[in-house]
């Protein structure tokens, strides 16, 4: 049986992107707001599995042609990376270091190394709970 | 010259072996073995003048200096005399074993492997000065003898009777090990010749009777006495040749070298004394009182060699009486380790040679059992007078060398009623009498032995082979062996200034210096002394009893034979191996439940013990926070949902309060001011409950029955440990805060050092990066586990194909 959605999907167009916002925002934040890349991951998440409500796994993977395993591995490797890109300014493994920069459009910012971090965990979480849920969704 | 690496050389001629066998087929293997023992006895047999004289050698190689271990070789009378006898009969043996073994049918390769293998062990054993490599080397000889006795694995008796002797020898070393480390502890060294010069000292210490007892366990086990004696019968599934080498001249002397090396430390004790003379003489007693049971050749010569090592044992713990006699030197306790010595040597050369005469005649007629045999001596005239000459001297028949000894042995036993230390006094007089009763017997089965075998009517019918003398090159060593028995006993005394002198010193230091001093001259008439009597009264007796024997050997089979020794020793071994399999199956359920209840069991256990041992309960209400409304509210919801998930009967139920827990928890967070936490569980609540929804969709439709959880008391009782425990460690916990938190240096620096706000954040980001670093490794892993739990599973059909 196939049921016409049109309501829920005409919402979840909308809502989707609110989230992602919310999702981004609160990955941003996260250094000096409660926030960060777990919850900004899982946010995430909640995003794209809105998206396989509303639709259905096959179209999913159509409009995000991911592969969740390697993003993954891409997340471990950034966290890993900036973990040990210390080690190259001959300081001990895990040093953050950061400053404050004049950006076009941003004004005076601080950019910190541990956003970078940040930005792995982000990657891995999103990669994992989507592969969980991908991989059991699409089991039979 | 460094003589240490002589130890190794036989088994690095073993390296060769299997290519020699595989290469060389056309030539009997053990004629290039041969070559290995032949040159080890002329270079000891070289050193014979230096020992002689008083003189030692010592050669080391450094193998753990840091730990003081070393090889360390140290030769004087008494390992001199026993690297004699292995090298000596080892290449006797190996000689004969050339016409024993056939080279096309039998695989010599590991024979001889096997063989060098325990010729190195048995050299490193006797030569060592070291404890550890003693240890070492005497373990080499229990693993080489198991292989020897296995060395015809497919039979069933052979592989039990390895298994056998491996299993009492090994108890036995690693017994001794105990007290060798003991005795490095007391002495703080694992010399033997230090240990030997501050043995006076040692003597008080509270160690010293433990090593003694431990040590002694060790010897009794090798050397097959009373009652470790039941794998030496069973060891007879070896080929005759190693029963010949092992089981009668070199390893089961091992235990005999241990007791004769540790005299000097241990004799001052009256233990010692009485178990190793004690425990000698009832084996010797036994022994020979159930030799006369056999019915197998090689078994009635295996009781026999148990008597004899027990008779040798014996005269070494009368050795130690020496010590406790003011002018020892000029009483009768001068003989025993003269004797024993003695004794030794003899029993080598005759055992060895009735060894290889079993050999032949099992080769030769094809049966061992003594009922099938009779009247060979017209066929094999030689080995007839090898078997009489050899048997006659066990007996103690002049004109051979076991007349010799046995008469001094004799001599030492009437002498320790004499002897008024210890309560010998009063127990004394056993001695003599169960030395005498042990020799009556001794000269039945001697007789027993050689006549039944040799004398009597043919019975060629129910021989399996047409029986034949034995071929020139298998009776060379025998025939060698008892052509010594008769020398000896007509040069007793040199044999003593060479050998045995030497080695009396080594057993009894504190009686002598140099092997000058032992004045003691063999000669074979003594005059009409108490042993003379005692002796023409085992004859008399003796041959009067074997005159009768088929009247009254048939007492034996009314021994029950539930109550043997063999029989504990089997039900031990059943009892061990059973009992602790249905041990491990009584707790190993199986079940994940049982498993569960000893954890938690344990847990209350050890943490409320710990806590009532400790007194370490206590509860400190004053920095405690108020209580506010809300927190009520929370906890309510949270108690209700908790006791909604223990007492649902629907599953869907269940999952839904657990849920709820989830939330009232996040909320939690939020009245204590967790904002990140809230968030993170708020959103992992609620995909581990879309989890648990899809797990409970997918249930199997058959067991699909509702029902409540059942209530156990068992459960309930620990799960209300459990908690109560946690509680109460948590209240504890709190009340003595030991040191104050770090938390304030997180506040003061979090924006200076780390340019953050949110302190948790930066916690899990910067300060603590780390521990991020892996929880999100561990998310990767668990989403891969995930992956090839569901994509990579074979289909339920391809998995029974594989099975079929």
């Amino acid at each position: 049986m196939r049921t016409n959605d049109v309501m829920l999907q005409t919402a979840t167009k909308v809502v989707t992107f609110i989230i992602l916002m919310f999702a981004v925002h609160i990955f941003f934040a996260g250094h000096y707001t409660p926030g960060g890349g777990f919850v900004g991951g899982l946010l995430t998440t909640s995003a794209i599995v809105l998206l396989m409500l509303a639709f259905d796994v096959k179209t999913v993977k159509k409009i995000l042609p991911i592969n969740y395993v390697i993003m993954t591995a891409v997340g471990l490797l950034i966290a890993i990376a900036t973990a040990a890109a210390s080690i190259i300014f001959d300081v001990p493994f895990f040093t953050h270091a950061y400053d404050y920069f004049d950006l076009p459009l941003f004004g005076k910012t601080s950019l910190h190394s541990a956003m970078l971090f940040d930005a792995g965990v982000y990657l891995v979480v999103v990669g994992v709970t989507m592969t969980i849920i991908q991989t059991i969704g699409e089991d039979e | 010259m460094s003589f240490v690496f002589l130890i190794f050389l036989p088994i690095l001629a073993a390296l060769f072996v299997p290519l020699l066998f595989k290469k060389m087929r056309q030539i009997h293997t053990g004629w290039f073995v041969l070559i290995v023992p032949v040159i080890l006895f002329v270079y000891y047999a070289m050193l014979v003048p230096t020992t002689s004289e008083g003189g030692q050698l010592v050669s080391s190689f450094q193998w753990i200096p840091s730990l003081d271990i070393a090889i360390v070789a140290y030769i004087d009378g008494l390992s001199l005399l026993f690297s004699l006898l292995i090298t000596g009969i080892g290449a006797l043996v190996v000689l004969y074993s050339i016409f024993y073994l056939d080279k096309n049918r039998e695989q010599l390769h590991n024979f001889y492997v096997y063989l060098m293998m325990f010729m190195t062990a048995m050299l490193g054993v006797v030569q060592s000065d070291n404890l550890i490599s003693l240890y070492f080397f005497w373990e080499l000889t229990s693993i080489s003898s198991f292989l020897l006795i296995g060395y015809w694995y497919t039979r069933d008796r052979s592989r039990f009777g390895a298994l056998k002797s491996m299993m009492i020898t090994v108890f036995g070393g690693l017994m001794m090990l105990g007290g060798f480390v003991l005795l490095g502890i007391m002495g703080n060294t694992y010399s033997i010749r230090e240990l030997i010069a501050q043995a006076p000292e040692m003597a008080s210490h509270s160690f010293f009777t433990w090593a003694l007892i431990l040590i002694l366990l060790g010897a009794f086990t090798k050397s097959a006495q009373f009652p470790f004696y039941i794998w030496l019968p069973d060891a007879m599934e070896a080929p005759t040749p190693v029963s010949a080498y092992l089981h009668s001249a070199t390893m089961v002397k091992a235990g005999l070298y241990l007791v004769a090396r540790f005299t000097p430390i241990f004799a001052v004790s009256g233990t010692w004394m009485w178990l190793v003379a004690g425990v000698g003489l009832f084996t010797m007693f036994w022994g020979s009182f159930f030799a006369l049971k056999q019915k197998d050749l090689k078994a009635i010569l295996a009781f026999s060699t148990v008597s004899q090592l027990g008779l040798i044992m014996s005269l070494l713990g009368a050795s130690a009486a020496g010590y406790h006699i003011g002018g020892a030197a000029d009483t009768v306790f001068k003989y025993a380790a003269f004797a024993a010595i003695f004794h030794l040597i003899n029993h080598a050369t005759f055992k060895g040679s009735l060894f290889m005469v079993a050999g032949i005649v099992d080769h030769e007629t094809g049966t061992r059992d003594i009922r099938k045999l009779g009247g060979l001596m017209g066929l094999m005239p030689i080995t007839f007078t090898i078997a009489m000459i050899g048997s006659f001297s066990m007996a103690g028949l002049p004109p051979f060398n076991g007349f010799l000894s046995k008469e001094m042995f004799l001599t030492a036993m009437l002498s320790l009623t004499e002897f008024n230390l210890f309560s010998m006094d009063v127990w004394g007089v056993l001695f003599p009498v169960i030395a005498w009763i042990g020799s009556v017997f001794t000269f039945i089965y001697s007789f027993f032995f050689v006549f039944h075998t040799f004398a009597g009517k043919h019975k060629p019918d129910l021989l399996p082979k047409k029986a034949h003398e034995a071929p020139i090159g298998m009776l060379v060593s025998p025939a060698f062996l008892a052509l010594l028995v008769l020398v000896i006993f007509f040069i007793p005394n040199q044999v003593g200034d060479w050998l045995i002198k030497p080695a009396v010193v080594a057993i009894q230091p504190f009686l002598y210096t140099a092997p000058a001093d032992v004045n003691i001259h063999v000669s074979a008439w003594h005059g009409l002394q108490p042993e003379f009597w005692m002796t023409l009264g085992i004859f008399l007796v003796g041959g009067l009893l074997f005159w009768k024997l088929h009247k009254w050997q048939r007492a034996y089979d009314r021994f029950p034979d539930n109550f043997t020794l063999n029989r504990l020793y089997d039900n031990l071994m059943y009892l061990s191996d059973g009992g602790a399999n249905r041990f491990s199956a009584l707790y190993m359920t199986g079940f994940i439940r049982s498993y569960l209840v000893y954890m938690f069991s344990f847990l209350i256990i050890i943490v409320l013990g710990a806590l009532v041992l400790n007194d370490a309960f206590s509860i400190n209400l004053n920095n405690l926070a108020p209580v506010g409304f809300y927190e009520i509210v929370i906890l309510l919801a949270l108690i209700g949902s908790t006791v909604t998930i223990l007492a649902s009967k629907s599953r869907l139920t269940a999952i839904i309060a657990l849920g709820a827990v989830g939330y009232s928890i996040a909320l939690f967070f939020v009245i204590f001011r967790a904002p990140d936490l809230a968030l993170t569980q708020l959103v992992i609540e609620t995909i581990s409950v879309a989890l648990f929804l899809l797990a409970f969709y997918h249930l199997p439709q058959l067991s699909l029955k509702e029902e409540r959880m059942k209530f156990k008391l068992g459960n309930a009782i620990i799960a209300l440990g459990v908690g109560v425990t946690v509680t109460l460690v948590a209240l504890s916990s709190h009340s003595q805060k030991a040191l104050p938190s770090i938390s304030q240096f997180y506040k003061e620096t979090v924006y200076s050092e780390a340019g953050g706000g949110n302190i948790v954040n930066v916690i899990l980001v910067d300060y603590r990066g780390f521990d991020t670093l892996f929880e999100i490794a561990v998310l990767g892993i668990a989403g891969i586990g995930i992956i090839t739990m569901i994509k990579l599973r074979l289909s339920k059909k391809e998995g029974q194909h594989e099975n079929q």
